[in-house]
């Protein structure tokens, strides 16, 4: 089976910030890097459907999630789309396995109870998290929230993974760790994959793929090899330290 | 932190004082009147910053004193069997029950109904919205008499709505009129409260919810709702303490009928004028259920504050 490609073309503004970003994804993950207000987390929102961009056209696979020519606009809640913000949402007054629970209700994919019961063991046993299943999200490490964040958002099958500054809230130590497991378990993922990152050690480990965000804008998009051979601009030669 | 001049002066002063030999040098003389010149400068400040802390300080008891009078004459000038027999007043018991009753009615009301706009005005940006939102507050600048009057012209005899009701029918002077009353006047903080309780909770859990699929029901109920309880708690608590106090609006559209529209505070009204011991005796029971419900409010927005509704 070869994973949907994700596409989007987005141009518009967002509040004070001219947009024109072109991206496309496959299986795996790609890196959005870009210095703070490029528009990297306004990018993953209008993914999500959570902003609109006023022209522009996103696509996962087949199917269109946006398009402004001919009017299409897929609502958030059925994009699809797994989302993990910075940091990582999980519902605190719940526990961990209640967390997932949640999601596999309101994706309505589940079924009866039991189905959903057995859905959510499965998610996490997955990421190595049944020994935490019955603690409080607000009482966990910043390593247990974030495998408990990629778990419920993988426990509805998304078709495209979403995922804010993955790795700002950890110290250097925990950092490399973190950043490890996230390599390994996003590149074994068969969907798409937008990461946005800040930190170029996390976009070398993370990103196969790598697009440059300034100012709205996508400049330059390639492998690091690739950007560092060609520096497109000022920001992207200190940012690789070439 | 309070800058302290005498703090970060003395302890040089001192040491260098101190340390100086016996037959001291023009250096040391000089160094010596200068420390003395200081030293008198900070008495100056000392004296300065008593005298303006004590001014500070008389201000605010002034006011606390003030403050505190009418609740120690209150319950300073009534015995145990005066309160007792305060009570006993005839008045008493039937205020009391209908006090409870129209205030049970018109909290459900305005919980029930009073979520989902503070759900709305939370969630949207919308420019009109902030409009509607000064206009649910203006019942709590408004005089209660005006809120009477306006009550009587919107839901009264000569309303238009009126010609709604059935022959012979009018709401006013009815316990529903003190019900819609008290709505009208306590509404405002329970919205107020919930709104601002919801926009503390972190949007990204909100999109989360959304991104698998969750409901809008389902994202108030199962989201927002439990995050910002101890806010919306704290909200009805003082929504109801309005409503228990409703004086002037009640008055005027529903009236001071025995039983009917006569609820605590109009009981209160009509004892002073036969029996100032009940009176009395009823202040007190609502300002000991005003502090219980005020030490409520206080411990849940404390709580709030902790949790920081995990944003």
């Amino acid at each position: 089976m070869t994973a949907p490609r994700l596409r989007a073309r987005l141009e518009g503004r967002v509040g004070p910030l001219p947009l024109h970003i072109e991206l496309e994804c496959g299986a795996g993950p790609l890196v959005v890097v870009g210095p703070n207000g490029a528009g990297k987390t306004s990018l993953l929102l209008l993914l999500l459907g959570a902003l609109q961009p006023e022209r522009g056209r996103i696509e996962l696979g087949e199917r269109v999630l946006f398009d402004s020519a001919s009017g299409v606009d897929v609502p958030l809640e059925a994009r699809e789309l797994g989302y993990v913000p910075q940091h990582y949402a999980l519902f605190p007054q719940l526990s961990v396995r209640e967390n997932i629970e949640f999601a596999l209700t309101s994706s309505g994919l589940a079924g009866p109870r039991a189905a959903v019961q057995e859905r959510a063991r499965a998610a996490l046993a997955d990421l190595q998290l049944e020994a935490l299943a019955g603690r409080r999200a607000a009482a966990l490490s910043g390593g247990e929230k974030q495998r408990v964040a990629l778990a419920r958002a993988l426990s509805v099958r998304p078709r495209a993974l979403l995922l804010d500054e993955p790795l700002a809230a950890f110290d250097i130590a925990a950092r490399r760790l973190t950043r490890a497991f996230l390599a390994s378990y996003l590149g074994r993922l068969a969907i798409p994959t937008i990461i946005v990152t800040h930190d170029a050690a996390d976009a070398h480990a993370l990103g196969q793929q790598i697009v440059v965000l300034e100012a709205g804008r996508s400049v330059q998009s390639g492998s690091w090899a690739e950007l560092a051979a060609q520096p497109a601009s000022d920001f992207v030669r200190e940012f690789l330290r070439v | 932190m309070i800058f302290d001049p005498t703090r970060s002066v003395l302890p040089e002063g001192t040491i260098r004082e101190g340390a100086l030999p016996a037959g001291a040098t023009r250096e040391g003389t000089a160094r010596e009147a200068a420390n003395g010149e200081r030293a008198t400068r900070e008495r100056a400040l000392r004296r300065r910053q008593r005298f303006e802390h004590g001014l500070l300080g008389l201000a605010a008891a002034l006011l606390f004193a003030f403050m505190a009078a009418p609740l120690v004459g209150l319950f300073t000038t009534a015995s145990w069997p005066d309160f007792l027999a305060g009570l006993a007043h005839p008045l008493v018991w039937p205020a009391l029950r209908l006090s409870l009753v129209t205030t049970a009615a018109s909290l459900a009301c305005v919980v029930l109904l009073g979520t989902p706009l503070a759900w709305l005005l939370a969630r949207s940006e919308r420019g009109w919205l902030r409009l509607v939102e000064t206009v649910l507050q203006l019942p709590i600048v408004i005089p209660p008499a005006v809120a009477g009057i306006a009550m009587l012209l919107a839901f009264g005899r000569r309303s238009l709505l009126a010609a709604l009701y059935p022959a012979g029918w009018s709401i006013t002077f009815t316990t529903t009129a003190v019900v819609l009353a008290q709505i009208f006047v306590s509404a405002p903080f329970f919205v107020q409260a919930a709104s601002s309780a919801f926009r503390r909770i972190d949007p990204h859990l909100i999109l989360v919810a959304r991104s698998f699929g969750a409901s809008p029901l389902r994202v108030l109920w199962r989201v927002a709702l439990p995050l910002a309880a101890p806010g919306l708690w704290a909200g009805a608590l003082l929504s109801w303490a309005r409503a228990l106090g409703e004086f002037g609006a009640t008055l005027m559209f529903a009236g001071n009928l025995e039983g009917r529209t006569q609820t605590l505070p109009l009981a209160i009204y009509t004892a002073l004028e036969a029996d100032l011991r009940a009176a009395q005796s009823l202040s007190i029971v609502l300002v000991l259920l005003a502090l219980v419900l005020l030490v409520g409010v206080r411990t849940l927005l404390a709580a709030f504050d902790r949790v920081g509704a995990s944003r």
